[in-house]
């Protein structure tokens, strides 16, 4: 179990994880269909938010200002000591400066295409002495960086870590999804039965995690548990069956339990098989009761930082006592009885359960909770 | 002690010519990008020595890939078909822009169910490599771990996979100086 600390989301609806949060509660969409149906942060923006921390932007890519900007506000709340050799930075994107392969001339240099590096300039920026981790799992990289840090601390590795998620969008990304045919050409419906694909998303978002000595009560959100399972099916299409996210369901709520559960944040990216499989996966699990929301429809499906992003207004809602609507759906289109909330509602619950799945068969779960 | 119970070096870049003396008939490996067809064999490889059927469904295993440059010898293939004036985004070369996609085809192939996971670093560490296999050893019923390098890029294939069990009787222990020494 460790406990967050701090937390920050940049993204279009917002420069913190407040701005998001309050965005998403109003029922605002970052997510432009005049343009392509993506959600894009301002660059100028970005940058004049970049500069903010002290530095200079000309000096990154609009990527690694998203996350130094997002790592720096987060560490900045939480107080601790990012320059530490306890504290541990752990990246997670799926792409990175992938678009530097399309510049044939470009200010970055040769090494700036490397995930590592990228992590490196982010460790860099706060005088970390420590080698970054980089999580690239795909669409659940977010969680696994989540995972990772649990690990690494309940292992007494460090005392500190700070996960960081982020991916942009490029001529890159766009293209390969478009040749999938997996992205809709207007704002997406989770769970709807006119859904008609994913919109893609930018964000940077970090959240800061310290160790948690057992017996203590420290009241705050915790990360509980986490599991990540396989299809062994397909790589690019999840299982019919739902298998590798019906056994990390099965995996953390064997640790932790059934009860007290205030809602399900899903992946929900409204391609017509993920959804399914969810749905499915939650009916074999019997969950099918419990709120499901998913946050896609807010801010695209955010890549490298979904995991992250999610977290952190899930916990928020968490945190206040409520459920986030899912927007976007209204005609039940998958073919088990899943809860999807459309209004915001109070809950009791002290736990939810945030779930992802990606290309390459993998799922990730995990479970938060709230300690008073 | 954790113990290295199999393990598989591959540093020549002629995959096929591997692919065919295993005698096997697994039609995917010739769609399969260079890094996913490297991390394949090497898997094949240990398995093998292992004794064990792929067909057999193996809820005890988890796997766990590490390299430096991603799946950015396939990003360079994909780069060329979205090139303005030539425009023509192949889904085939697409799907293995993802570096975890080769822990995908080798869970596919020997029916892996537990975590599948890959991390980035800027070299080989048998350091990293054992925190993040000792990390897979966390989720429920898992008894061993694939895990191990697996670098491909401009025709430089550098591959260690390595199967880690938590009962062994019999193998190398999981230590650094083993792992640097087979590597």
């Amino acid at each position: 179990m460790i406990r967050l600390l701090g937390d920050c989301i940049v993204s279009p609806l917002g420069f913190s994880s407040r701005e998001n949060f309050n965005a998403v509660k109003s029922g605002q969409s970052s997510i432009r269909e005049e343009d392509g149906a993506v959600s894009r942060i301002d660059r100028s923006l970005l940058s004049r938010c970049f500069n903010s921390t002290g530095a200079i932007s000309g000096d990154y890519t609009p990527l690694e200002q998203a996350m130094i900007c997002a790592a720096f506000h987060a560490v900045k709340q939480s107080g601790i000591d990012a320059s530490s050799p306890r504290t541990i930075f752990i990246i997670s994107t799926t792409k990175g400066n992938v678009e530097l392969l399309g510049e044939t001339v470009h200010p970055y240099g040769p090494q700036r295409i490397y995930l590592w590096h990228t992590a490196r300039l982010v460790s860099d920026f706060f005088n970390n002495p420590n080698k970054p981790f980089v999580v690239s799992n795909a669409c659940i990289s977010g969680s696994c960086a989540q995972i990772t840090a649990k690990r690494l601390m309940e292992r007494r590795l460090y005392d500190y870590a700070v996960v960081v998620g982020g991916d942009m969008l490029s001529e890159f990304i766009v293209s390969g999804f478009q040749s999938f045919q997996s992205l809709s050409p207007v704002r997406c419906r989770p769970f709807d039965a006119g859904r008609k694909g994913l919109n893609l998303g930018e964000a940077g978002a970090a959240m800061v995690y310290g160790r948690h000595e057992e017996n203590d009560h420290m009241p705050g959100l915790y990360l509980t548990a986490g599991a990540i399972r396989n299809d062994a099916n397909h790589i690019s299409g999840p299982s019919r069956t739902g298998e590798g996210l019906y056994l990390a369901l099965e995996e953390v709520l064997e640790q932790t339990g059934r009860d007290s559960l205030a809602f399900i944040n899903a992946h929900g990216t409204a391609t017509l098989y993920n959804d399914q499989m969810e749905a499915v996966s939650l009916s074999r699990s019997g969950l099918l009761a419990i709120p499901v929301n998913s946050l896609k429809a807010y801010l695209g499906h955010t890549l490298g930082a979904a995991g992250v992003v999610e977290s952190i207004l899930s916990l928020m809602a968490l945190n206040e006592g409520i459920v986030l609507p899912s927007l976007g759906y209204e005609i039940h289109g998958v073919t088990e009885n899943i809860n999807v909330i459309t209004q915001c509602i109070p809950t009791t619950g002290n736990r939810f359960l945030k779930m992802l799945s990606g290309f390459g068969g993998c799922n990730a779960v995990l479970l938060f909770e709230k300690k008073v | 002690m954790k113990k290295i119970t199999s393990y598989y070096r591959l540093k020549d870049n002629r995959l096929t010519d591997l692919y065919r003396t295993l005698e096997i008939s697994y039609p995917k490996f010739f769609k399969m990008d260079r890094l996913c067809k490297a991390g394949f064999l090497a898997s094949e490889m240990v398995f093998r020595s292992l004794g064990e059927d792929p067909q057999t469904p193996k809820h005890d295993t988890a796997l766990v890939f590490m390299n430096s440059s991603s799946s950015l010898d396939n990003d360079m293939d994909y780069q060329t078909t979205i090139l303005p004036g030539n425009y023509y985004p192949s889904p085939a070369l697409f799907v293995y822009t993802l570096a975890n996609i080769v822990t995908g085809e080798v869970a596919i192939r020997n029916k892996i169910f537990g975590e599948t996971s890959f991390y980035i670093s800027s070299g080989f560490s048998a350091k990293e490599l054992i925190i993040t296999a000792e990390g897979a050893f966390d989720g429920k019923g898992i008894r061993r771990v694939l895990c191990g390098w697996t670098e491909y890029f401009k025709d430089a294939c550098d591959v260690l996979v390595m199967m880690v069990e938590k009962d062994a009787a019999e193998g190398l222990d999981f230590t650094e100086k083993n792992i640097n020494q087979i590597y």
